[in-house]
């Protein structure tokens, strides 16, 4: 009976909320399939996936993007401060498309191993990959933009894109119409021109105006924290290919490798701690960092203690012993001018989809850097979306049919509250020094360490 | 629709455990049915609406006077719910995700020359009995040029009104109030492919409505047909659990003695110049709303065939001896003719 339940929700999301009158002069209005709204690194990458998927061969798409064209022709020698960790999944998509072609001759660094700790005991764990294969890369975003912005060229008879231009206002069509009236998504640029479309795309972010207009719910909650990104130089050369995250009561820093001798910082931490980073001398920048990775003054006797004994009994379990600790690089200097800083959130929205809406990337999840994930949802609801959608070009099907978006919603919303919910618990968990969770959270990556089945089921959903 | 919940309790795979559920939702269903029927005579489901399609009485045909506004008022409130996905034709929606895809790929199949991104560019479909435009919209977003014929006039306006707003499809679909047999003189050997979907059930003389088909169709042309099969178990199901035994159906209400066998549909197209390429069965499962291919044929099916040709077009490269292509021409002539004269046969 699930299913009956199932289509009387559905039912109900048809028929709610209140619908704005129809403008009826809609003839002249030039009509799209599809319409993405945001020309960010999700909305490209969307516009993009469709504008070479073969079915969208005779389709109309157009990308709508408040920003400036972003393109290199060659790259600029010192990095950006705004890098992604891009999964295998997330290449895999932006292959698709041509993109991550682009990407790799421009610049990108892979990664093998990844090695989180705690900062209040010696706990640890480490994922790695047993093969030559990459666990994944770290590109700057610039780079992934200006790699969208090529592959969008190309389809350009496909794709039209409206840069410095954005949908100020959103006029939604009844769900079943009287035949009368307009059936499609009437779009309101700032410009005062007007489109239409068949299935409007929200990839609008975290502050998403189509989600708002369209009145879906949005759980959203403000975290007490937020994260500072800079470049930094390493203190000597490395191989460089492991991702570092330590998990301090304030909050979690990383350093991510972007060549054999710098690395990019983002360190979630108190909003005045944060503040204090971003205003300090760049010396005293460096130092926080350096102690922020090496510092044990968070570390307590007994938890040592509670520590060594489980990691001894886990070692008399399993002799072959787990993985090695390895130590993290220092740092040497900061690249002047790359210190910023942002305030960090998590939210979701209750429905990704209404008849011909959908959302994708922040605009229905944003989630804590904590786990760099943020971006890999975003591409996973593309490959999702741009498969159903795929399909429905090939029989015919209207594209803003609620049915094949619903199986877009159930199929991202399975995976995507998970990660969302275990990302959460994780940034709860360590940020409290309180002896009994540090203990439970000392074993509980002991154990999980020692399991590599586990572990490769975290890497294998990780890096979807 | 009296199809649909035929196949509903046939389709449960969990009979035993939800048996009474199903017959609750159908007699639900049925109830509400009978409700937005019980007040006037006009035809509230498809398949009455159908029904007036070929029959002799057409009393919504253009051309009598005597359709009373007031009925003709409840009866278009009816027809815009053509589009309505989730309303009174949420069945036949669905079925679009199987019988579109039979279609394409039988198609394809068939030729040598496509695009993936526009498949059914460049043929021409009509679309008999075409009601809201359900099916005729999505083979015209795949390329075809499609006409669409329905002699319920409010069913065409449905129609054209819909596609009205797609600029591709306003220039691709083509509607017209109108049964088949009104068009055969001015559309002889004119389309690739005909489209019956769920009307065979309801015409009066199945044989002329196939000799039209053959008529329109170029050589070689297919035709596709998908109905409801005559069994017992539609029998079982349909007439003796809903009307005898649960008694919510008035006795008499369903004419499955006009449901066709798939034996007697592919004796009578064989007999008229087709030749039968498929036959397969379809299941709908009314708790997921989704059609599904299946073996059996006992209750809907899905039928492909193709109008014989001259085997001269096709095998025109082949390197036959003169006299076999001599004699292959003679007897194609002869099927031909048996399918272009109606009265030739009987």
């Amino acid at each position: 009976m699930a299913a009956l339940r199932g289509r009387a929700l559905l039912l109900a999301r048809l028929r709610a909320g209140p619908r704005a009158p129809l403008h009826s002069a809609a003839s002249a209005t030039p009509l799209y399939d599809v319409l993405v709204s945001g020309g960010g690194m999700v909305g490209s990458a969307m516009a993009a996936v469709l504008g070479h998927d073969i079915h969208f061969h005779d389709k109309k798409i157009a990308l709508l993007e408040a920003g400036p064209r972003k393109e290199y022709d060659h790259m600029p020698d010192s990095y950006s401060n705004r890098v992604s960790s891009i999964s295998p999944g997330s290449a895999t998509l932006l292959s698709s498309c041509g993109a991550w072609d682009h990407v790799c001759s421009l610049r990108l660094k892979p990664f093998r191993r990844m090695q989180v700790w705690d900062a209040c005991s010696e706990a640890m764990i480490v994922f790695e990959k047993d093969d030559l294969d990459d666990m994944g890369y770290i590109v700057e975003n610039d780079v992934i933009m200006s790699a969208l912005t090529k592959q969008l060229d190309a389809v350009a008879d496909r794709v039209e894109v409206f840069y410095r231009n954005k949908a100020v206002g959103y006029t939604w069509p009844l769900p079943s119409h009287g035949c009368d009236t307009s059936p499609w998504v009437q779009v309101e640029l700032a410009d005062g021109r007007r489109l239409q479309t068949k299935l409007l795309i929200g990839a609008d972010g975290h502050n998403s105006l189509v989600r708002k207009e369209a009145e879906i719910k949005n759980i959203e909650h403000q975290y007490d924290q937020s994260a500072v990104v800079a470049t930094l130089h390493l203190s000597e050369a490395t191989d460089n290919n492991v991702a570092w995250q330590r998990f301090l009561p304030t909050g979690p820093i990383a350093l991510l490798p972007l060549s054999d001798t710098a690395s990019s910082l983002v360190w979630s931490t108190s909003h005045d701690h944060a503040s204090e980073l971003v205003a300090m001398d760049e010396e005293s920048f460096v130092d926080s960092i350096n102690s922020a990775f090496w510092s044990n003054i968070n570390h307590s006797d007994f938890i040592d203690t509670a520590g060594a004994m489980f990691h001894s009994a886990i070692s008399l379990l399993k002799p072959s012993g787990t993985a090695v600790r390895q130590l993290p690089p220092s740092v040497a200097k900061v690249d002047p001018e790359s210190r910023a800083m942002f305030p960090l959130g998590m939210g979701h929205a209750t429905e990704y989809v209404q008849h011909r809406v959908a959302l994708i990337g922040d605009a229905a999840h944003r989630v804590h850097p904590l786990a760099g994930q943020g971006v890999n949802l975003g591409f996973g609801d593309i490959a999702c979306l741009a498969h159903h959608l795929s399909a429905a070009a090939f029989n015919g099907s209207d594209l803003g049919s609620l049915k094949h978006l619903l199986k877009f919603e159930t199929e991202r919303q399975r995976h995507n509250v998970s990660l969302i919910a275990a990302t959460d618990v994780l940034k709860r968990l360590y940020s409290t020094t309180l002896a009994p969770l540090v203990l439970l959270r000392t074993w509980g990556l002991q154990a999980t360490n020692a399991l590599p089945p586990v572990k490769e089921q975290i890497m294998a959903f990780a890096s979807k | 629709m009296f199809s649909i919940w035929m196949s509903f309790i046939y389709a449960d795979d969990h009979a035993d455990l939800s048996f009474q559920t199903g017959l609750r939702h159908i007699l639900q269903d049925y109830n509400r049915k009978r409700q937005m029927k019980s007040s006037s005579t006009f035809p509230a489901s498809l398949t009455e609406i159908k029904s007036n399609m070929f029959t002799v009485r057409r009393p919504f045909s253009t051309s009598h006077s005597s359709v009373d506004s007031k009925e003709l008022k409840k009866f278009q409130l009816l027809a815009h719910k053509w589009w309505d996905e989730e309303g009174e034709y949420a069945a036949l929606h669905s079925m679009n995700d199987i019988r579109v895809p039979f279609i394409r790929d039988t198609l394809l199949s068939m030729s040598s020359n496509y695009h993936l991104g526009n498949p059914l560019s460049g043929i021409k479909i009509l679309d008999v009995g075409c009601g809201g435009g359900l099916l005729s919209e999505p083979l015209g977003r795949l390329g075809a040029s499609v006409t669409g014929i329905d002699p319920v006039e409010d069913n065409i306006r449905t129609a054209d009104q819909h596609k009205s707003f797609d600029p591709v499809l306003a220039k691709r679909i083509q509607y017209k109030s109108s049964s088949l047999e009104e068009i055969v003189e001015e559309s002889m050997e004119t389309f690739d492919v005909i489209v019956a979907s769920e009307v065979v059930e309801h015409v009066a003389d199945l044989e002329t409505f196939i000799k039209c088909c053959s008529q329109v169709l170029k050589p070689e042309g297919s035709l596709f047909i998908t109905t409801i099969n005559k069994t017992q178990l539609s029998y079982v199901l349909g007439i003796v659990v809903a009307e005898k035994i649960m008694g919510i159906v008035p006795e008499g209400t369903h004419e499955w003695e006009k449901f066709v066998p798939p034996e007697e549909l592919e004796r009578l197209l064989e007999s008229n110049g087709f030749s039968v390429k498929s036959v397969n069965g379809m299941l709908y499962n009314p708790l997921s709303g989704s059609w599904s291919w299946m073996e059996s044929t006992s209750l809907n099916y899905a039928v492909h065939a193709v109008k014989s040709g001259a085997p001269a077009q096709s095998h025109a490269t082949d390197t036959l001896p003169e006299t076999d292509v001599q004699q292959r021409l003679a007897t194609a002539g002869t099927a031909g003719t048996a399918g272009t004269v109606p009265d030739d046969t009987v």
